[in-house]
């Protein structure tokens, strides 16, 4: 697979294959198909936008979950990761070397919301032998970007 | 030149300089809303922040004294590592090597240092507004040497050769080239080397943008056999490493001429600046990555920008180097500054009159793409519009 063009999508998902082929030197038909085999063989998993819900006034209850497992026969930590990550409500779950097993991003629209979910659903699980719950207080920067307002940088006049 | 009989009798040597074009091009741009430049030749990257967190501790921890008039130390044993990593290049840090308030400096002090009143400067011809007035102010001679499209803005030998008289003491070039994005081959480059070591001149070689090739090797003149004993070569950190405004750059030369550069870097300037000392150390220690990235990333924006324009009847030459293209806006019979003015009131883009760099960049303007890409489409739309109007 072409990264040339991977790393131009994953920065601006927009870009045309007509661009693409402008600043890849490859053949706009070749991109399309390339970018297609991508999507097909999921190095493309999907094209999202990020957007700043704290803008609109619209708030997202976020918080961490630290899940202590125990991990099964023959099947390790992915069966029980599984049974986690099915819920919509986990957005984002990794597996950890360390102090816990599996890290889950769980958001809601309250904190009761998401306070109920880890109670009612990811603590119960057989396997899971203990959670701990961060909420998060604020975002700063997330997948490379720094969400505060950038400030102009204004270029004053100079002669070069 | 006329002088100007105001009040304060302002010397010859400040009336005799011309004002900069550009200077005049930005007073208007400044007045304007809503417009996209590609005016101004500095990269639209801040400094990595590694970089500039390096010169933050140098200040928690105190260090804001003057360093020594050449440089710390440290800065130029990475200088000499760099220089000889980089391009091959073997200079001594502890005296062949000065740290300068960025290449503009440099060159000033390489002037000074070899020119005397009446010396005549061998200058290609469209250069970067500064290397004319540099000479001038050294009360040197500047001599241009045209240089043409059809030969990719390279400094032809022959064309050097025909313009040596008693009194040409140096050649000053630079390759990548501002504002022409060109690059020169190592052969050319050779040949200039040969004309210059026959005729006994220095080679003063302002090697900037030698980071910012696409494609291309960058040879510097001063690791060409037997040039390293007739090479002043300049260099920088500011289009780089995206560090314009930290104002710090180098000389690398032979002891004696680094010896006389210092002596008037020290009664001039001191030293540069030492949180820009500490920010160049950690450039050069771990700087290679971020300059790779953003080579990356400018030419993507050169490939959109030069084909943009090839496709809106603006015919521009394949720059190497640098980060300006260079259109021929000949085909709409207006000057440069006419078009650049037009273009700028009438669709809001900012570009630079080719004029401003010499003579032969009448019937070009200087597009510089250290911008986004979402800016540059933007520009090329506007400059469609533009030229269907007039083309
Ligand atoms: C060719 C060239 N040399 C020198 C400079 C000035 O460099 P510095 O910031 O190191 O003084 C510039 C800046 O535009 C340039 O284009």
């Amino acid at each position: 697979m072409n990264k040339e063009i991977l790393k131009i999508l994953e920065n601006d998902a927009r870009t045309s294959p007509e661009q693409i082929a402008t600043m890849t030197g490859i053949s706009p038909k070749e991109v399309t198909n390339l970018i297609k085999q991508a999507e097909k063989e999921r190095v493309i998993l999907k094209y999202k936008t990020m957007i700043n819900w704290d803008k609109v006034g619209n708030e997202q209850v976020s918080a961490l979950i630290e899940v202590k497992v125990t991990p099964q026969r023959d099947a390790g930590f992915d069966s029980i990761a599984e049974r986690i990550y099915r819920f919509p409500q986990a957005r984002t779950v990794y597996l950890l070397s360390g102090a816990y097993d599996l890290l889950v991003l769980v958001t809601g629209k309250t904190m009761h919301e998401v306070a109920d979910f880890v109670s009612q659903k990811l603590a119960p699980l057989e396997g899971v032998q203990g959670t701990v719950t961060h909420f998060m207080l604020k975002r700063y920067k997330e997948d490379g970007e720094i969400i505060e307002e950038k400030e102009e940088t204004k270029r004053q006049q100079v002669v070069l | 030149m006329p002088a100007n009989p105001g009040k304060y009798h302002i010397s010859q040597r400040a009336n005799q300089l011309s004002p900069s074009g550009i200077r005049k091009f930005f007073d208007l741009l400044a007045s304007i809303e809503g417009v996209i430049s590609l005016g101004v030749g500095e990269p639209d990257f801040a400094t990595p922040w590694h970089i500039s967190e390096a010169a933050i501790y140098s200040l928690e921890k105190g260090m804001t004294m003057y360093t020594s008039n050449s440089g710390m130390p440290e800065l130029r044993q990475e200088l000499s590592s760099h220089l000889r990593n980089n391009f091959s290049l073997e200079y001594d840090p502890a005296s062949e090597l000065l740290i300068t308030v960025g290449v503009s400096e440099a060159l000033d002090l390489a002037m000074r240092a070899l020119i005397n009143p009446g010396d005549e400067v061998i200058i290609p011809d469209p250069c970067y507004v500064a290397y004319g007035s540099c000479v001038i102010l050294a009360e040197g001679v500047p001599v241009m040497v045209p240089t043409h499209q059809e030969n990719n803005f390279e400094l032809n030998a022959e064309d050097v050769e025909a313009r040596i008289t008693p009194k040409t003491r140096a050649i000053l070039i630079g390759y990548p080239a501002n504002p022409t994005g060109a690059v020169m081959s190592r052969e050319h480059l050779s040949q200039i080397a040969e004309v210059a070591r026959r005729h006994g001149l220095m080679v003063i070689s302002d090697e900037i943008y030698a980071k910012l090739v696409y494609g291309v090797e960058h040879t510097s003149v001063a690791s060409l056999p037997g040039m390293k004993e007739n090479t002043v070569l300049l260099g920088g950190f500011s289009k780089a490493y995206a560090m314009t405004g930290w104002r710090i750059g180098y000389a690398a030369a032979p002891r004696e001429i680094i010896a006389a550069m210092t002596k008037i870097h020290q009664y001039t300037m001191m030293c540069v600046p030492t949180m820009a000392q500490y920010a160049a150390i950690e450039a050069l220690k771990s700087g290679e990555d971020d300059v790779a990235e953003m080579v990356e990333d400018y030419n993507r924006r050169r490939l959109v920008i030069v084909k943009g324009l090839c496709e809106i009847g603006l015919s521009c030459f394949e720059p190497k180097g640098a980060f300006y293209a260079f259109p021929s806006i000949k085909s709409t019979g207006m000057t440069s500054e006419e078009f650049a003015e037009r273009l700028l009131t009438e669709e809001k883009v900012a570009v630079v009159p080719g004029s401003a760099f010499g003579q032969c960049g009448e019937g070009y303007v200087r597009c510089c793409y250290a911008t986004s890409l979402a800016e540059i489409e933007e520009s090329l739309s506007r400059m469609k519009r533009f030229i269907a109007k007039y083309g």
